[in-house]
């Protein structure tokens, strides 16, 4: 199992998610080269193909790119785009189920937009 | 590819297979899942011709393995018995394998024997439970045959051992595309390396396909009994617990876009399923 992410998820999401987090946090730099397929496999101890898979979605997207027998890169510009998009997930990823969990245990608006404040406050 | 066809076998009262039929092909990782007594150590011997078959047969790109020394020297079986005398020592162990697999890099096993701890001069019969797995691991990892036949492979290995086992394998797979089949009881930590699923009961194949698309077949949904048996009701439930007032039950079917109300529904994973499978045959 891949560390950190949970299992709700097929494993090739997984792994395009450990490779977007390593983009973001600036361990691997733009124009920087990815572990191999071999590496990210043998690492997260799973088949080679499901690697491949979840690389292969971060090149379709245009994140990683490949140099012909060299490997894979990451793409000028990756990490702005990936935050990019991460800030367009994050109403659906964060604050849907947010609202969601409230209404269940009936908070409201006003408990929020204050644990909010508390939360900002002590960061 | 390895075309099993129609392969059944009886040990007198028993029918420990009853015409399997599989296709092996390379590259490719299977995972040969089933209880004690489905039939997966005699399938796999049937495979490497140390048990004949009572019909069916077991071909090679095309060509009939029984006895036959040249398609066998392409399989390798990591299997429970020691086919070497008692008194031989590891490291005359290995030089006979290299006798049998010309392709068998034995330096690499020396290396890796040094990284399991494996000690060259003990005989094959004085090495622990684990040790015995580590012995035959390292010849696995390193005999070249194209086909590796991998029965209960990490018997009595601690967990570290366990993941550097994992990790060779898929460091071997992953530069050396080979045709695994791999027959364990772990389902759990060997399930992200299957690609592909085969479970076996009672001598017959229950289910054979890519592990995604077995797994996408299928779902989980827990919430209050009620809730959960009107959700069940015209479907096909493979499993039930109840905790309480609270029943979760594996279904088949893909899971769907959103939850019910009051629901929760979630993705299943190979042994959760694979324990559903049982209990529901064993009804």
């Amino acid at each position: 199992m891949i560390p950190g992410f949970d299992e709700e998820r097929p494993l090739f999401l997984q792994v395009a998610a450990l490779l977007e987090e390593a983009i973001l946090s600036g361990a691997y730099p733009e124009e920087s080269q990815v572990p191999s397929i071999t590496e990210l496999s043998v690492s997260c101890k799973i088949n080679p193909a499901t690697a491949l898979k979840g690389v292969n979605l971060l090149v379709e997207q245009g994140f990683l790119y490949k140099k012909r027998g060299l490997g894979m890169f990451v793409a000028g510009g990756a990490r702005e785009r990936l935050a990019q998009e991460r800030k367009k997930q994050f109403f659906a990823g964060y604050i849907e189920p947010l609202l969601a969990e409230a209404e269940k245990l009936g908070l409201s608006r006003e408990d929020m937009m204050e644990m909010i404040q508390k939360g900002a406050m002590r960061q | 590819m390895i075309e099993i066809k129609n392969v059944s076998k009886r040990f007198g009262q028993v029918q420990a297979l009853d015409g399997v039929s599989l296709r092996l092909e390379s590259p490719g990782i299977y995972g040969l899942l089933g209880n004690n007594g489905a039939g997966k150590t005699t399938l796999l011997n049937i495979l490497t011709s140390r048990l004949h078959a009572d019909a069916g047969e077991v071909l090679l790109d095309g060509v009939p393995m029984v006895d036959n020394d040249a398609a066998l020297a392409q399989l390798f079986m990591l299997g429970e018995k020691n086919l070497y005398p008692d008194e031989m020592r590891v490291r005359q162990a290995f030089e006979a394998t290299a006798c049998f697999y010309p392709a068998f890099d034995i330096a690499r096993a020396k290396a890796l024997a040094a990284r399991f701890g494996l000690n060259m001069k003990s005989k094959i019969t004085a090495l622990s439970t684990g040790y015995r797995s580590i012995y035959r691991i390292v010849l696995a990892l390193t005999v070249g045959a194209p086909y590796l036949l991998l029965d209960e492979p990490v018997l009595g290995l601690d967990a570290q051992h366990r993941d550097l086992f994992y990790k060779l394998l898929i460091e071997l797979y992953a530069e050396h595309p080979c045709c695994i089949l791999l027959s364990t009881h772990l389902i759990q930590e060997a399930a992200p390396l299957i690609g592909h699923a085969i479970i076996l009961h009672q001598g017959r194949i229950l289910r054979n396909a890519p592990a995604e698309e077995l797994l996408a077949a299928v779902h989980t949904v827990s919430g209050p009994a009620a809730a959960v048996d009107s959700y069940l009701a015209g479907r096909r439930p493979l499993s039930a617990s109840s905790l309480g007032g609270l029943k979760t039950a594996y279904v088949e079917g893909p899971r769907p876009q959103a939850a019910p109300q009051g629901l929760e529904t979630g993705p299943a994973d190979l042994q959760g399923y694979f324990i559903a499978l049982m209990e529901e045959e064993s009804k």
